[in-house]
């Protein structure tokens, strides 16, 4: 099944999830108008929650940079030496 | 857990013969470096190294014909093209030239470290994955060379795609990845897109098609960042991309 057929379905079913809480009238119809904008909301917060912890979770190597140095200048010693034309660019 | 003895690993790897795909433009120095290390790293496998490099001008190609000279016409081919004319069609390009039964995609600019592709092929050979993605997003992982701004895009644009596209990869623009040769050919056949967009759409049409996906941490070191900075068009050209992917895929 493709992707955005998996995507509208669970839109239609919240949709008639919600339809169906204002036909029935079991929670008042102010709050139940406000349902979609509050579950937005929550979703742009979550979007914000989870950009903001995977930032400061961010996993980084600054090691990394230091040990590639190191492969460089071994590389460019054996190419040196088979005569490979390592000329800085 | 599996544990692959050292007498079982040589076994194994006698029948798998692993062609690693390099497309370079203008990486005179690096193409030198990165196949020392690929050799290095890579003593005890069967394998080639396939450079596509689009005509560069700085004598790319020269470079490659020298190692070719230290370390053998069969172990790396060169398969040049007259110009730049694109990643996806270099793959294909590369896969054309490819007499083994794994294929790895990797960059030449050293951003992806040879040293990581003994953990892909373990990665394989324990789980039997037809594909086996780096990931700089885990712990294990890492990038360096990235100020905040460039983490903060990454990460946004990363919790977009996986809202919209439920990808089952934590990255998903990665293109240091080792597939199965058959896997690739199949997947790259229905790929239309460009650029990070392309890498994000094999790794989507894969899942989609239901292939065994593995994932090792990589660190990623970036020495070019400063001079491809990320602007608004490339924003744009990624919505409009995670769209195509979330409609199409």
């Amino acid at each position: 099944m493709k992707h955005i057929i998996k995507i509208m379905s669970l839109l239609v079913s919240v949709s008639a999830f919600w339809i169906s809480l204002l036909l029935t009238s079991i929670i008042p119809e102010s709050y139940t108008l406000l349902l979609p904008i509050y579950l937005i909301v929550s979703l742009g917060c979550y979007g914000l929650l989870m950009v903001g912890i995977g930032l400061m979770r961010f996993p980084t190597c600054p090691y990394e940079s230091v040990l590639l140095q190191q492969d460089i200048v071994e590389a460019k010693e054996f190419l040196k030496e088979n005569e490979v034309d390592v000329g800085s660019d | 857990m599996v544990i692959i003895s050292d007498a079982s690993m040589e076994v194994t790897e006698e029948k798998n013969k692993y062609s690693i795909i390099v497309p370079t433009y203008n990486e005179r120095l690096n193409i030198a470096l990165i196949i020392y290390l690929i050799f290095k790293h890579l003593s005890n496998v069967n394998f080639e190294v396939i450079v596509v490099d689009d005509g560069s001008p700085d004598g790319t190609q020269d470079i490659v014909k020298q190692l070719q000279q230290v370390y053998g016409e069969d172990r790396i081919l060169l398969r040049a093209r007259p110009r730049k004319l694109g990643l996806g069609t270099a793959y294909m390009h590369g896969l054309k030239h490819a007499s083994g039964n794994f294929i790895v995609i990797m960059d030449a600019d050293l951003s992806h470290h040879p040293k990581y592709l003994p953990s892909f092929i373990r990665r394989q050979m324990e789980t039997g994955a037809s594909i086996v993605t780096g990931t700089r997003y885990v712990k294990g992982g890492g990038v360096h060379g990235w100020n905040l701004m460039r983490k903060l895009t990454s990460r946004g644009a990363n919790v977009l795609a996986h809202t919209l596209l439920w990808p089952g990869v934590s990255d998903l623009t990665g293109s240091f990845r080792l597939y199965r040769k058959s896997v690739l050919e199949d997947v790259i056949r229905s790929c239309v897109s460009k650029g990070y967009v392309f890498q994000m759409e094999m790794i989507v049409r894969a899942s989609r098609k239901g292939y065994h996906i593995e994932e090792v941490p990589i660190t990623f070191v970036d020495r070019v960042y400063g001079s491809s900075k990320l602007g608004g068009s490339e924003i744009v050209e990624y919505l409009k991309g995670l769209v195509y992917l979330l409609v199409t895929t």
